[in-house]
């Protein structure tokens, strides 16, 4: 670990609180429909998308006509680009001539993926989707799926701010003006400065270019299997040119980021040098994942008339995001201790270490603090192989997730998965100060502690059910490629991100495969919607509640003691359902590995 | 608060047999259904038992585990019967003030017909006589008599019943000791007041409170999600190459569920209705007594609760050339036959300041002028003098009728007298003014530290008076209330509490009387007091057997104390899994993985000591914990910050770190007996 190393965090942390206020004030104007400067251009196309939709922006919605809105905006979404992955072939941006995506679970896993703001890709951008898969589905979900948890974040907290009312807004108006007012707008500017970094943004077919020094790769035979000639020895091509994947990557590496999204455009992700050139596209990127959902925080104070509470929440999702970056910094940071005798000290000329599966133009630090940040946040987009980080360190972005992303979080859904906790928290802790709990002058009641319970309730279901079966039946451990406790954390990753709905992959687990898409598929589905219910249903409770002025006797939730309160809740609910999970996957192969055995 | 009187009889033996019979009873499935988090553990003991009885594996370590299983269920069986123990033996001795008794009906021809007073119907009307039982409850309608109510309120001193007014009503089991009275029955047999008690302090009619509901939804949620996380660990550890045996995982299970708490809930709640009881306030559900806790606004009449009942002379105010000890001892005269109480505490002030002893004077020298509402006076009359007090217009027309007037200086100290809350009575000899006695309402010894608490824990107090706004002011500030309500009819009563509710504050009260019935019915928390009428003990939630308003004050404070204990046992329920997983987890594994020996950090003996030391914790716990369940957690007032923080601290991380230290031990306690 380096002083520079620290900086550069720091510097990340200060961006991030720098940028929350302004962020939480416009966010808020979008949401309360007030103006802003971009009233002029936006308004008038706003107003034509409801006329055209017929959609009357002022009508108010029941909490469970916004949730119906919601998915059956989301399944009809999820439908359409299920078919359009189906019959790419017979549509147009196709200069690679990809065919249809199969087999069927594929484009089943990948539709749902793509729905549920989760990106797990169990295949190959720039090897499967056309380009007009990429922009028309995949970069279209990347809006739509991110504006829609934008919009439940936002009706949650009208929940908490309502009194005495039957509803918490219009999904359609939160969602076109999350696209309109936030999405949008964040991107094309983005998308600008990442092409000034070198981001490619094109049509063009793939270009070949002849290789400096040509390759000898043994041939494979038409059955998949490496060729060998009559005396048994290896039948060997020489490979002369290489194929260097185009397209239009920019915009939609952009919304990557801003939705947390985390679907690459190109299977290696970040790490490719056409999505992330550089040390500043690198930061930018880290950056635009935290900053919606730090102004989220913002937009909770403000919309709630608690503005410190916004800030209490902050703090806590501060120092969570600086305990898991100090952990992967530190782990990764130390090397490998089975190298002996191999220097893996920084220097001036090199990064030092554990560098296996890291880029060089990232290093340790910018490695460990993306791994932290993408999986704080559920974007799932990668600049490292998670797989390679030593055991310690490739557990911070899995206990991230455990944790549901709730660490700034996704955009919406992490504000909407805090405010569970903080829902959990203030019911346990608040009968300690002697009166029914109540959370910024709502009393919280068996209703939505049942519905929160609810929430709790999914995410250990599907990630252990699915890793259970998964880790006792072949169907579930042919696909992993270690041993031991390494593939066992495999199958474990696979299903947390996707419950989790953050798409980054561990790496070294075959998912193309029928037993893993389609559970996956529904890891991911479950991990959304099923949580999604039930958060809107408190919502809807919060909303027709009465308001309860503040007193001294009220239960505070605006202070560090409430911070360090949200902390524990979140650790203690979240952590310990995993434990045992965790001490049998990373904490097994830690000390083991301490002990000389690797896997 | 209650710990005191309680301390004592905690652990009695007569309970603790009771409750150690009823610990086994309560095994019964249907009944541990009801609470979802040991129906759970009962589930896992069976299952262990079949397994022991099947025989195999290591015997010794697995017929410990099941045993310790069975008395965690037992342990948390015990603790709710204690709790029902104390109620049941005064239920016991209620039961016999309810045997059976013969009541004189009154027939509509007016003959007398005597018949079991289990046969009365609501409307009969009964004749009661001196050293008879009242046989039900009912209103006086004829007559008036001293009734002993000991047996409902233990208050030996007997209390004057009498018809009409808000003193009317009498409730069955009490007996009349003096005179006779024709009552009205109102209630039907079963459904007395004395049947109802009998039923509340029992628990029998005892019923989920909204916050225990919901608390137990987290705790069944809970222990789904630990279902889960012990479930799929077999699978996990067969990928690994170590299955687990059914005993560990089901210690494990039992250990992570939240036991402590759930085994104490219902415990907890019938201590909180029982903490009532002991303090003679009866809840006629265990909803407001958590809604006493949730109480924003407190709604305190004046008289009875912030001053004493009367008014008390505090000063002598001389006229102009009146001398202090001519104007006390004139006071003094003109009040040594006054009864009033304001008249006695002008004779008492004039002793204690001016030494003035009472005089016995004959009633040949001296004639006493009783106050009426014509004269709005009262005084003396001597040998040739006159001495009249009286309110201030009263004694200007005594004056100017003897030709006399009333000095300026006079007027002036009774604007002074009354602008400051007190009542002036002016004191003057025919045609001469003498001065003015300040009359001021006494407020109770300690109010203003109580009302200053109660603002500490965000609770406003509210002064309920009929006096006028700035006697009433003067009195709030003295007494240190936040508000009050002035010439307050039963209608700006009523005004007031919508209006506080409106706010979604919460709002207690006291009352008695019948027109205080509304206002008690629409308010959260409304205790009417014994001595009340019927219907104001009907449309209260509680009834206040000693019949004292202040009460209301610790009515709260035990509401507080219910919710604090439900979430500070919470807490420490939870805060307990940490040290149980680095017991347990360590142990399942380390045989075969030896390197996770290092998460061993307690450095517990053997696999099978670690486990079973977490089991005995996690069942002695809770019987540790049964003094505090029943007791209540310590309650001060403070700000709910300030509350949190500590609570936090003891209950959260001490909750942490108490299971590390008590496994600890009874690990080094049983591989030292060789049990493990």
């Amino acid at each position: 670990m380096t002083i520079n190393g620290w900086l550069q965090i720091a510097v990340f942390l200060a961006l991030v609180l720098a940028v929350t206020k302004p962020m939480g004030i416009f966010l808020t104007h979008v949401f309360n429909r007030e103006r802003t400067f971009m009233d002029p251009v936006l308004r008038p196309l706003e107003r034509l998308l409801y006329r055209l939709t017929g959609v009357d922006e002022d009508h108010e919605m029941k909490w469970t006509e916004y949730a119906f809105a919601m998915l059956l905006f989301s399944v009809v979404s999820m439908l359409l680009l299920y078919l359009m992955q189906r019959v790419q072939g017979f549509l147009p941006f196709n200069p690679q001539k990809f065919a249809a995506v199969s087999p069927a679970h594929l484009a089943f896993n990948t539709a749902a993926s793509f729905t549920t703001n989760t990106n797990w890709q169990s295949y190959s951008g720039e090897s499967t989707m056309s380009y007009f898969t990429q922009m028309a589905g995949l970069a279209y979900h990347n809006f739509i799926s991110a504006a829609t948890g934008i919009a439940l974040a936002i009706a949650f907290v009208r929940g908490i701010a309502r009194r005495q009312m039957q509803t918490i807004g219009n999904f359609w108006v939160d969602m076109v003006r999350s696209c309109l007012w936030v999405l949008l707008p964040f991107c094309v500017v983005g998308a600008l400065v990442l092409v000034s970094q070198g981001v490619v943004q094109n049509l063009k077919p793939y270009d070949a270019v002849k290789l400096v020094e040509p390759q000898q790769v043994q041939h494979v035979n038409a059955d998949g299997k490496p060729a060998v000639d009559a005396a048994g020895k290896p039948v060997m091509d020489t490979v002369a040119t290489q194929t260097i994947a185009q397209g239009p990557v920019a915009s939609q590496e952009i919304i990557k980021e801003w939705g947390t999204n985390g679907g690459g455009f190109f299977n290696a992700n970040s790490s490719h040098p056409f999505e992330n050139p550089s040390p500043l596209s690198n930061l930018i990127e880290l950056f635009t994942i935290f900053a919606i959902s730090a102004g989220l925080t913002y937009t909770l104070g403000r919309m709630t008339g608690s503005q410190s509470h916004g800030w209490a929440v902050w703090g806590a999702m501060a120092v969570l995001f600086l305990a898991g970056v100090t952990v992967a910094y530190w782990a990764e940071a130390r090397g490998n201790p089975l190298l002996h005798g191999v220097n893996q000290q920084v220097t001036a000329t090199q990064a030092g270490g554990n560098m296996e599966g890291k880029e060089v133009r990232f290093g340790i630090t910018n490695s460990a603090l993306f791994a932290t940040v993408t999986t704080d946040a559920s974007c799932g987009a990668i600049n490292g192989w998670h797989d390679s980080f030593t055991p310690l360190g490739g557990m911070v972005p899995l206990v991230n997730i455990m944790l549901s992303e709730v660490i700034f979080g996704g955009v919406g859904a992490g504000m909407y998965g805090i405010l569970i906790y903080v829902v959990l928290a203030v019911f346990i802790a608040g009968l300690m100060v002697g009166r029914t709990p109540e959370y910024l002058g709502k009393k919280i009641e068996a209703y939505d502690v049942k519905m929160a319970m609810l929430v709790a309730l999914i995410f250990p279901l599907v990630i252990l059910v699915f890793t259970g079966f998964s880790s006792v039946n072949g169907f579930g451990t042919s696909s992993i490629t270690n041993p031991g406790p390494h593939g066992f954390t495999q199958m474990l990753y696979a299903f947390t991100s996707g419950a989790g709905n953050n798409g980054s992959a561990f790496g070294g687990l075959n998912t193309n495969t029928l037993w893993y898409n389609t559970t996956l598929g529904m890891t991911m589905l479950i991990g959304r919607f099923f949580m999604i219910i039930p958060m809107l249903a408190i919502a809807g409770n919060l909303a027709q509640k009465k308001y309860v002025p503040p007193s001294l006797g009220t239960f505070p939730v605006t202070t560090p003691l409430f911070s360090a309160l949200l902390i524990g809740v979140i650790l203690i609910v979240g952590a310990l359902t995993f434990f045992p999970a965790l001490s049998l996957g990373p904490i097994l192969e830690h000390l083991l590995m301490a002990a000389g055995k690797t896997f | 608060m209650a710990s005191k009187r309680s301390k004592k009889a905690i652990w009695e033996g007569k309970i603790v047999g009771r409750a150690m019979v009823d610990s086994f009873v309560k095994l019964d499935p249907r009944h541990m259904m009801g609470n979802p988090v040991m129906f759970v553990v009962e589930v896992g003991s069976v299952i262990t038992t079949v397994l022991l009885v099947r025989g195999g594996g290591a015997f010794l370590f697995n017929l410990q585990i099941t045993l310790w299983l069975w008395f965690t269920v037992l342990f948390a069986n015990f603790a709710e019967a204690m709790a029902e123990g104390r109620g049941k033996a005064q239920a016991d001795t209620l039961r016999k003030a309810r045997s059976e008794t013969i009541a004189n009906r009154i027939l509509e021809s007016g003959q007398i017909e005597k018949i079991p007073s289990s046969n009365l119907r609501a409307g009969d009307m009964v004749k009661v006589v001196a050293g008879e039982f009242v046989p039900s409850d009912g209103e006086i309608v004829e007559g008036v008599a001293s009734v002993d109510e000991s047996a409902i309120t233990g208050e030996s001193a007997p209390v004057i019943r009498e018809a009409g007014g808000d003193r009317s009503a009498v409730t069955g089991g009490t007996r009349v000791l003096s005179d006779e009275i024709k009552v009205k029955i109102t209630s039907n047999p079963g459904e007395t007041f004395l049947d109802r008690m009998i039923a509340l302090v029992e628990g029998a009619e005892r019923q989920k409170t909204p916050n225990e509901i919901a608390l137990n939804i987290l705790l069944a949620g809970l222990t789904i999600i630990f279902l889960l996380a012990v479930v799929t660990l077999q699978p996990f550890a067969i990928y690994a190459g170590a299955p687990q045996s059914v005993f560990v995982l089901v210690s494990l299970l039992v250990c992570l569920i939240p036991t402590t708490i759930g085994g104490l809930l219902s415990a907890i709640g019938i201590a909180g209705m029982d903490r009532l009881i002991q303090h003679n306030v009866l809840a006629m559900s265990g909803r407001a007594v958590e809604a006493a806790g949730d109480v924003d606004t407190l709604l305190l009449d004046k008289t009875g609760t912030i001053t004493l009942g009367n008014r008390q002379a505090s000063e002598f105010i001389p006229a102009p050339g009146v001398s202090e000890a001519e104007m006390a001892d004139a006071s003094q005269l003109s009040s040594l036959a006054d009864e009033t109480p304001e008249g006695r505490s002008i004779v008492v002030l004039a002793k204690e300041k001016y030494g003035l002893r009472g005089r016995e004077l004959g009633p040949h020298e001296m004639e006493f002028v009783p106050f009426t509402a014509q004269t709005r006076m009262s005084g003396v009359n001597m040998s040739g003098n006159q001495i009249r007090k009286g309110a201030v217009d009263a004694i200007t027309k005594y004056l100017a009728a003897n030709g006399g007037a009333m000095p300026p200086e006079v007027q002036a100290s009774v604007e002074l007298i009354a602008r400051s809350g007190g009542t002036p009575l002016v004191v003057a000899e025919k045609q001469r003014a003498l001065g003015v006695i300040h009359l001021k309402d006494i407020v109770k010894g300690g109010m203003r530290e109580r009302f200053d608490q109660l603002r500490a824990i965000g609770i406003k107090t509210v002064m309920i008076t009929g006096d006028n706004p700035l006697t009433a002011a003067a009195i709030a500030r003295e007494a240190g209330v936040d508000d009050f309500l002035a010439e307050a009819t039963p209608k700006d009563k009523m005004d007031l509490i919508r209006r506080e509710q409106a706010q979604g504050k919460l709002v207690a009260m006291t009352g008695d009387g019948t027109n205080d019935a509304p206002a008690l019915a629409q308010a959260d928390v409304g205790v009417a007091m014994n001595t009340g009428t019927q219907a104001a003990k009907e449309a209260g939630n509680m009834v206040d057997l000693d019949s004292n308003p202040t009460k209301l004050i610790e009515v709260v404070a035990i509401g507080k104390q219910l919710l604090m204990t439900r979430g500070s046992l919470t807490t420490f329920s939870i805060a307990n899994d940490v040290a149980k997983y680095f017991a347990i987890i360590p142990a399942m594994f380390a045989g075969t993985f030896p390197v996770l020996n290092a998460l061993n950090i307690m450095h517990l003996r053997t696999p099978q000591s670690a486990i079973l030391s977490a089991v005995i914790f996690n069942a002695v716990i809770i019987i540790a914990l049964i003094p505090l369940a029943l007791r209540g957690v310590k309650y001060r007032p403070m700000s709910a910050a300030a509350l949190l923080r500590r609570n936090l601290w003891v209950y959260g991380v001490g909750g942490i770190i108490v299971p590390f230290i008590g496994i600890k031990l009874i690990d080094m306690l049983i591989t030292g007996v060789r049990l493990a």
